[in-house]
């Protein structure tokens, strides 16, 4: 059985008993009353963890989740209910709950169901079986005992695996019927050196959609170990960090969350619908500088914020946001394209079956440009390199937004020289992007370790960028 | 809920026999079940109505010093007998940890007293509808530049905690929860503002009105209306009450077992030593009536109790569970899942009277993002709020930063403490005055 819906058909209804008539059934229930719209999302994840720390293996776990998502849509009214056992009872109960915003009767009922043809940008493999239990914890024991010779300065390492299998199902009453597989891993390694009494920490980590194999490939574990421990280090020398306006040069890959900050989330179509965002109303308007095309891009093979489809079953895409500066298109979920006259780009996402789906992102970054990198750099005279990021935020309404740098350089006559300690940079999305004037050719994507959060709910995505020069950004840093 | 909480029981003693059945030499499980519906009404209308109902059960098996856990929202029995079995599984793989295992019997809260937390509200979806749409209608009435809202929502849950362990301790009890929250946006010239307000509480009966709600998401939401930056500059900084909340939280993330014992704590061997102004005292209340963190146990199943974290600014106490108590030589203190209601001293002045002190200096009434680094104590944050001259709100500012040690903020720096104790949250504390941040702006 190699067809992804077929997967996803047999494991969510197959194995609960469920007929693809009886779902009919319950769908044409809510659709006799006066509903537009709407659709059944069976989900069943099964994930683990194992977790070394101080040199053995602490603790290990598995979890298991299933269960179906029950939508009713009435033209700006949602209603939504859902089980967290796939039983027909539990089904029909929260379709009930979910089609009682209205009260009028109809007598739409829903068409035959159709299977949307399903595609593969990963395998449909379950992640969790790609090593043995032994394998697991050999691999932490190894990476462990990796960073304690790499330095003598590293006095605690933290180690985690983790993987994941999601299979879902999404059944509208439209009558598609669309499936997908969803493996994901990801390692994480997190250190803390100490020096003179002085302690630091640094992380490093990957994943993305495959199985555990990738980690040792290419001694991909060890990569992550050398970068851990190598950012601790450097926090060791850091000075403390200026305070003011600067001009800042932002590193390729993970850097790019400023891009998921400062325009992503402004571009996301509910906010766009209701006009609360800064970008509301602005397409063909020029929102950065002309140097700058952005895309957000669902179809990448195996990376972590890809999708075959989205979780109202449109098959995911790439859609240019900006392009050479001027704004071109939203991310849109099916709700939301619909009361803006537009279409899905299939960026409807959710947590899980107990949350509505949110047009969200999936792996966001800028295209390269043609500078050099050392040219970017040997352009600034006195100013900030920030070369990997923390977490960020943003209020779309106002456009400000944060991101938190953990490695940091000051730049001296055109040259990297002290590290400094984090700071949080702060500017406004369309005038931060409006500053770019240099463009890298360096596009990198980030390693597969990012998670993203919206009204309560987190899901996974990718960032990336080339090296980037912003003439002006706020440096929150001690030294003025 | 009660029906709920006695399932729950059934399947907490179902999964001990099960793990003992496998041969564990130990066994324990958390077991939490809610419902709820949460509605949200915007421009005049129903936005979304959800229902929810969730339960979560975690378990964890112990083979001696070895430990393996699983987790799942399923309770038929073959799934709860496959779960039980992954984490007997996992535990198998695990290595030998001295210091992992079930608290000690006479830290189990045998003697669990009666908490007093269960207040369902009555309202009916069509009410709360209703009453999200009337609060919508006051806010956008209240000011003519309010242009937009992003609606008024209203939540509202019951939820059962169940803790069972095999040295025969099953603790139980029922909490309520009830939210109104009220988002609008304001607009003049180009400019957009967001800003927001929100009521929560165990007892319905304590929800702050509609009235208020709408009032003060209005006057949030127009006075951040021309804002703008500040240059870079020293100043002094108050963190309003609700903002002073988060100062106050890396305080106690600061002495979490967790991170003492991977020294990843800027407060790693303080213990003793002056951390906080010498006027400064932190307690927790866990019993606290209708008190948003309170609990009668934690998820070890060990009590809790009125620790004392900081006496005349000096740390008396760490927050441990048992195993990170164990992993640091000490007991205990009934903070495995974190603090329950930590209560911060007040001065004797009100948040006016607290301007008319700084005179001339930043009111944070916002903050932004993560930049905290608890292994060091660098605190950077992005925030937004008001500058203060001769103790008056002056004009609104944004997109500036605010920058610090927390070792001086909590310290030497930490000047007083408001009387307006914000009770929406675990930690209660007014607003709190610090006499110089770095602003980082223009």
């Amino acid at each position: 059985m190699s067809n992804i819906i077929d997967i996803a058909h047999h494991d969510l209804l197959e194995n609960s008993g469920l007929t693809d008539n009886q779902l009919y059934k319950v769908i044409n229930s809510i659709l006799s009353y006066s509903i537009d719209y709407s659709d059944l999302y069976f989900q069943s994840t099964y994930s683990e963890s194992w977790a070394l720390e101080d040199g053995i293996i602490k603790g290990g776990s598995f979890d298991i989740d299933r269960g179906v998502g029950v939508r009713a849509l009435s033209g700006e009214k949602t209603g939504f209910a859902y089980a967290d056992d796939i039983l027909l009872p539990a089904l029909e109960r929260a379709a009930q709950a979910a089609r009682s915003i209205v009260h009028n009767s109809n007598n739409n009922i829903v068409k035959a169901w159709q299977r949307v043809p399903s595609r593969q940008l990963y395998l449909p493999i379950n992640p969790i079986n790609s090593l043995s239990e032994n394998e697991k914890t050999a691999l932490l024991q190894r990476v462990d005992a990796y960073v304690r010779q790499l330095d003598s300065r590293v006095i605690q390492a933290n180690v985690s695996l983790a993987g994941e299998y999601e299979t879902v199902l999404v059944m509208a009453s439209n009558g598609h019927v669309a499936g997908d597989v969803r493996p994901l891993v990801r390692m994480n390694i997190s250190v803390v050196v100490e020096e003179n009494g002085r302690r630091e920490q640094g992380y490093a980590g990957g994943g993305g959609r495959f199985n555990y194999e990738y980690f040792l490939q290419e001694e991909k574990a060890f990569e992550y170990a050398r970068e851990a421990v190598r950012q601790a280090l450097v926090n060791l020398q850091a000075i403390d960090a200026p305070a003011g306006t600067m001009p800042v040069i932002l590193g390729p890959g993970w850097p790019g969350v400023l891009l998921h900050e400062a325009v992503g989330h402004g571009l996301e179509g509910d906010f766009n619908r209701k006009g609360t965002s800064i970008y509301s109303g602005r397409i063909g308007q020029q929102v950065t500088s002309s140097l700058c095309t952005i895309v957000d891009d669902g179809t990448l093979a195996n990376r972590r914020g890809s999708l075959n489809i989205d979780d109202e079953g449109t098959p995911t895409q790439r859609t240019v946001l900006i392009e050479n500066g001027i704004l071109q298109n939203y991310m849109l979920d099916n709700r939301n394209a619909q009361l803006m006259n537009m279409l899905s780009t299939g960026n409807g996402r959710r947590e899980s079956y107990a949350h509505l789906p949110l047009p969200r992102m999936t792996n966001t970054f800028m295209l390269a440009g043609e500078s050099q990198p050392e040219d970017i750099i040997a352009s600034v005279k006195k100013g900030l390199y920030a070369a990997n990021f923390g977490g960020g935020q943003v209020d779309i309404t106002s456009g400000k937004f944060v991101f938190s740098a953990s490695e940091a350089y000051l730049i001296e006559n055109g040259k990297i020289t002290a590290p400094v300690k984090g700071a949080t940079l702060i500017g406004n999305g369309p005038d931060v992007l409006s500053k770019v004037s240099m463009v890298g050719n360096d596009l990198q994507l980030d390693s597969g370790v990012g998670i993203c959060g919206k009204e309560g709910q987190s899901v996974p995505v990718g960032v990336g960028q080339p090296t980037l020069r912003v003439d002006a950004l706020t440096v929150g840093g001690t030294q003025q | 809920m009660k029906d709920t909480q006695s399932n729950l029981k059934t399947i907490a003693l179902t999964i001990l026999q099960e793990a003992s059945r496998l041969g564990a030499s130990q066994a324990e499980v958390i077991l939490h079940g809610s419902k709820g519906f949460s509605v949200t009404a915007r421009q005049g209308d129903v936005e979304t109505v959800e229902y929810n109902q969730d339960k979560s059960i975690e378990i964890t098996v112990y083979l001696g010093k070895r430990c393996g856990s699983a987790s799942l929202s399923d309770t038929r029995p073959e799934a709860i007998r496959a779960a039980v079995e992954a984490a007997h599984h996992i535990a198998r793989f695990t290595d030998e940890d001295p210091y992992s295992g079930l608290a000690e019997p006479n830290e189990l809260a045998f003697d669990c007293p009666e908490i007093d937390l269960f207040y369902p509200w009555s309202i009916t979806v069509e009410q709360a509808i209703q009453l999200a749409c009337d609060c919508e209608a006051k806010a956008l009435a209240q000011d003519k530049r309010i242009i937009n809202t992003e609606g008024v929502n209203i939540v509202t849950a019951e939820g059962s905690y169940v803790y069972a362990n095999s040295l025969g301790f099953l603790g139980t009890y029922l909490a309520t929860r009830h939210e109104i929250s009220c988002v609008l946006i304001a607009k003049q010239q180009e400019q957009m503002q967001r800003d927001y307000s929100y009521t929560v509480a165990c007892d319905s009966q304590l929800l702050d009105s509609i009235d208020i709600v709408a009032k003060q998401a209005a006057e949030r939401t127009v006075r951040r209306l021309g804002a703008h930056r500040l240059s870079t500059r020293k100043a002094p900084v108050i963190f309003a009450a609700e903002e002073a909340r988060s100062l106050l939280g890396h305080f106690v993330a600061a002495i979490q077992g967790g991170n003492l014992y991977r020294k990843s704590s800027f407060l790693l061997d303080h213990l003793n030593k002056p951390v906080f102004a010498p006027h400064i005292q932190i307690h927790e209340e866990p019993l606290l009536p209708k008190g948003l963190g309170s609990a009668p146990f934690d998820s070890d199943g060990v009590r809790t109790r009125p620790n004392i974290f900081i006496k005349d600014g000096i740390l008396h106490n760490y927050a441990l569970g048992t195993y990170s108590a164990r992993k640091l030589n000490r007991m205990t203190t009934g903070n495995a899942d974190g603090v329950h209601n930590l209560i911060v001293s007040t001065g004797e002045k009100t948040l006016s009277e607290l301007l008319k002190t700084m005179h001339t200096g930043l009111l944070v009434t916002e903050m932004m993002g993560n930049g905290v680094n608890l292994v060091t104590g660098d605190y950077s944050r992005g925030v937004s709020g008001y500058w203060i001259e001769n103790g008056e709100i002056q004009y609104p500012v944004q997109e500036i930063t605010i920058a610090g040690k927390l070792q001086n903020i909590y310290g030497p720096r930490l000047v007083e403490i408001g009387t307006d104790i914000d009770t929406r949250g675990n930690i209660r504390t007014g607003s709190i005055l610090i006499e110089e941040m770095i602003i980082a702006g223009d």
